[in-house]
């Protein structure tokens, strides 16, 4: 008898998980409560235990993969050894997780007016003598955000913690009182407000307008991918002072290199890209300068500085902004970054890539160049120190040992962490990629 | 386990049908876990509603009937002397009041599609429950909810016997005895010796400690004490019951040195928890000195499949603490972030006149060295009671001096147990004194007299 599992409910309103890693393979014949899945929430990652023992017949997942719950994950046949029957499908319970974790929400921490602290979960940390007043919904939406009500600032009468205090303190927008009916002037519907969950940016934003008033409006919810880069963009911009200096390199002779070796290149399977050479180039400048290829401790007082050179390329996909990996980019020919670099984004774009794929990079390129514009500001790709933005090449006259001439040129610009440079470093590392670039000999030196 | 016993799976057992085991159960088969509840009697209600609080309070409704029709002599009303049929009387009891509960929590149960097991549940270790008695099974759960209740406690050296009953035993009201022993001033002493005395028993109650209801504020256990004092026959405080013997005539009491004789015995010195004989030793489910399973604000007990509801966890031993924990159990156990996190668990003792109180009494502020600032309104100038003829009670209010913050709230005098409903409220919403003040109240009505004891403390 084949009995299928699904995804548990996961609590806290979360409806979806993204998998991460698949801990068994079919055929193996495993022990009730062995692990089983590893799954991402927006909120942390957990080990799903197997909820009965027999054969893995098939898994219907893959690692990156996003499942809804109640989705089938695995299906079990049975091993001879299983006693009693299996719990009907749809009826699977959230207790299929390990109780001793998924029960008791994971200490979170938050950061709040620059400070970080543990946010314990409200049930079982009673840390000022007695109740923290205020209304039992009140207490339960607090503990369903995730919000320490021993922390949270009280505006309420008597010192009561009200709704909108813990709201304010889970970094949701706390929504301004409907005084007027929305204006559904247009015959085109109104969206309904689906209930959205707030984003984990642990900064506490200002209350927003009612903008019916002026209108009437859409609320569309965020897909999981938007919340990540979402959260992320905002950690990054919030944490890291960032500081941008421009740049422009003359790929003129590297342009004509490409184009001459794009047919030598196809035959051996590979599509040639300026962008594989950027890599090439800012790779070999890490490695003058390794404190952009690096991340900063704060908490220690310390700069870890990464002994690999692993590049972040990111790529726009039709979900969203995904930052794949390239590994040990300055030890590879640029004819096999090139090839690496084309398959990653292949698959990428197919939702095929895996985890490993999307982890562990240490600086990132992102080439808006194809999409047109004169140059852009990225922000820093966190815990990373910095990012290398490539606007589109263009044919400006330039002069050359007093004449001028039509050149290509590459506007570039390195957004990177003040913290860890300054302007003179930034330029310092600007002037080593553009001169690998000016210079391409040495980036073909070894394909 | 026997070889070829039956297994089965399930999500979640409950062990005990009471109102805490119902709770969680209907909680968790609403969460969509498939629940079991293995109940001896193979029934939903437990003590609370055989044994307990729904028969107690059948009783002292027809106790309270015949204190009206004596009270009615007042205004020009004679009914003439009351006459009891006690077989009618606990037709009425069995089948009207608790019967037809019963019959709804069945039904209930089949709605939500839970499952009444017969029998003695005993954990055989962390992931089975055997089932004794009736439906011999074997359970073997994801999740299981200790929800065993408590009994009557009993006296050292005493045996129960016809004559000398617990508290189970004299719900049955198997007769009116002309003199009834009450051992014990708490609240089921009381509640239960006010019932005999309304039904004609001359009542001693004799009590260990200085006063009555032991815990409770003094200002409002008065109204009751007075009222004892004249409707028993004696009370006795500071006594202690030294023997107890059954002779040809009754039983033979020796209550500080002096012996009399009564046709029957109640013997009510509180209840104990019911966790032994249930296997949680072959558990990591950890008990305190008293027999009560360790809990956390979850309900969890320190085996983490297991978690643990109502009398068998501690006090209060009240049935609508049983059931909120059932329903905190219930969704920690579907992984919801839920806590048993309530500042307040009302309590009521049914008497006449009612005590009821919540939140922070004076006797606990006084204890814990706690500043507070106190209101009273004397029923004396309400409106309502005046008509009703009930002038004999208090409301107190027991407010945070600073903030004006509710902390608790004590009330007696008719009808106090619905009353404190409204002051629960306003404590577990962490409402001021204030807020009481300004919220219309209607009128005449009993309940002005929260909105007025909290009017004193704004005046000036």
């Amino acid at each position: 008898m084949a009995r299928d599992f699904r995804l548990p409910d996961l609590g806290e309103g979360l409806t979806e998980a993204e998998i991460v890693k698949v801990l068994v393979r079919e055929g193996e014949v495993i022990a009730e409560d062995a692990p089983l899945l590893e799954v991402e929430t927006d909120k942390a990652t957990v080990e799903i235990p197997s909820p009965m023992s027999g054969r893995v017949e098939k898994i219907h997942v893959e690692p990156n993969q996003t499942v809804k719950v109640g989705q089938v994950l695995v299906t079990f046949a049975d091993a001879g050894a299983q006693t009693g029957t299996a719990t009907p499908s749809g009826k699977q319970a959230a207790d299929t997780l390990d109780p001793t974790r998924t029960l008791a929400p994971e200490p979170r921490t938050t950061v709040q007016d620059g400070r970080a602290h543990q946010a314990a979960p409200a049930a079982t940390s009673p840390a000022r003598p007695g109740p923290v007043p205020a209304t039992p919904a009140t207490r339960r939406r607090a503990r369903e955000l995730g919000v320490d009500l021993q922390a949270v600032r009280a505006t309420g009468p008597g010192g009561r913690v009200t709704d909108d205090d813990v709201l304010a303190a889970s970094g949701r927008v706390v929504r301004a009182p409907t005084t007027a009916p929305p204006r559904a002037t247009r015959a085109e519907p109104v969206a309904p407000a689906a209930p959205g969950k707030p984003l984990a940016t642990h900064v506490t934003e200002p209350p927003l307008p009612n903008f019916e008033q002026w209108g009437a409006v859409e609320r569309q919810p965020l897909s999981h991918l938007r919340r990540t880069i979402a959260e992320r963009m905002t950690l990054s911009a919030t944490v890291i002072p960032h500081v941008t200096h421009f740049d422009r390199a003359d790929i003129t002779e590297l342009d004509a290199i490409i184009q001459r070796n794009l047919e030598t290149a196809k035959a051996r399977g590979v599509t040639l890209t300026l962008t594989a050479f950027l890599l090439k180039a800012a790779a070999l400048a890490l490695g003058e300068h390794p404190t952009f290829n690096a991340s900063l401790d704060a908490a220690a007082g310390q700069l870890i500085v990464k002994r690999y050179v692993h590049l972040g390329v990111a790529v726009a996909t039709e979900r969203g902004l995904i930052v794949p990996v390239l590994r040990d980019v300055d030890r590879k020919p640029v004819l096999d970054v090139a090839r690496e670099l084309g398959a990653l984004a292949q698959r990428v774009r197919d939702g095929k890539a895996t985890l490993d794929d999307l982890r562990g990079g240490s600086f990132t390129i992102t080439n808006i160049g194809a999409l047109g514009g004169t140059g852009a500001i990225p922000i820093i790709n966190y815990p990373e120190v910095a990012i290398l933005g490539v606007a589109r090449a263009r044919q400006e006259p330039v002069v050359r040992e007093g004449r001028i001439e039509p050149r290509l040129l590459l506007p570039l610009s390195l957004t990177f962490d003040h913290r860890v440079a300054d302007g003179a470093d930034g330029a310092r590392f600007a002037s080593a990629i553009v001169r690998r670039l000016e210079r391409p000999e040495r980036l073909l030196a070894d394909w | 386990m026997v070889m070829g016993d039956l297994v089965r799976e399930v999500d979640v057992v409950v062990v005990g049908g009471g109102p805490g085991g119902y709770s969680a159960a209907f909680r968790c088969a609403e969460l969509g876990l498939e629940t079991v509840v293995v109940d001896a009697g193979k029934r939903l209600g437990g003590a609370c509603l055989f044994e307990g609080c729904i028969p107690s309070k059948a009783l002292l409704h027809v106790a309270a009937v015949l204190g009206e029709a004596e009270r009615a002599k007042e205004f020009g009303v004679d009914f003439g002397p009351a006459r009891v049929s006690l077989d009618p009387l606990r037709k009425w009891k069995s089948e009207r009041v608790i019967g037809k509960l019963a019959r709804g929590l069945a039904s209930v149960a089949k709605a939500k599609g839970v499952e009444v097991i017969g029998g003695r549940g005993v954990f055989e270790d962390a992931r089975t429950v055997r089932v004794e008695g009736d439906e011999p099974q074997a359970l073997k759960f994801r999740h299981a909810i200790v929800a065993t209740g408590s009994g009557p406690a009993r006296l050292r050296g005493v045996e129960a016997s016809d004559r000398v009953m617990d508290s189970t035993a004299a719900l049955e009201v198997p007769e009116i005895p002309e003199r009834l022993l009450v051992v014990g001033g708490g609240y089921i002493g009381l509640e239960l010796g006010q019932v005999y005395a309304a039904l004609g028993s001359a009542v001693t109650l004799v009590e260990m400690t200085d006063g009555l209801l032991p815990g409770a504020d003094r200002d409002l256990v008065q109204w009751v004490a007075r009222r004892v004092e004249k409707q028993f026959a004696a009370v006795r405080l500071n006594a202690r019951l030294e023997t107890l013997r059954e002779t040809s005539g009754g039983v033979e009491a020796t209550i500080g040195g002096a012996a009399a004789t009564f046709d029957r015995v109640l013997v009510a010195v509180g209840r104990r928890p019911l966790t032994e004989g249930v296997g949680l030793e072959t558990t990591r489910v950890k008990k305190d000195a008293r027999g009560f399973v360790e809990i956390d604000a979850r309900c969890a007990t320190a085996e983490p499949r297991i978690f643990a509801v109502g009398d068998a966890t501690g006090e209060p031993m009240l049935a609508h603490r049983a059931m909120r924990q059932g329903k905190v159990a219930a969704e920690a156990i579907a992984g919801r972030p839920a806590a048993f996190d309530n500042a307040v668990v009302p309590a009521v003792v049914f008497t006449d006149p009612e005590i009821a109180w919540c939140g922070l009494t004076e006797t606990q502020a006084a204890t814990e060295g706690r500043a507070v600032r106190v209101a009273k309104f004397q029923w004396a100038a309400s409106g309502r009671a005046a008509t009703l003829g009930r002038s004999d009670g208090v409301t107190k209010l027991i407010v945070d001096p600073e903030s004006g913050r509710l902390l608790g709230a004590g009330i007696a005098g008719a009808g106090a147990g619905e009353l404190i409903a409204e002051a629960a409220l306003a404590v577990e919403a962490a409402l001021l004194a204030e807020d009481l003040a300004l919220t219309i109240h209607t009128h005449p009505t009993l309940s002005e007299t929260l909105m007025e004891a909290a009017e004193t403390l704004l005046r000036g």
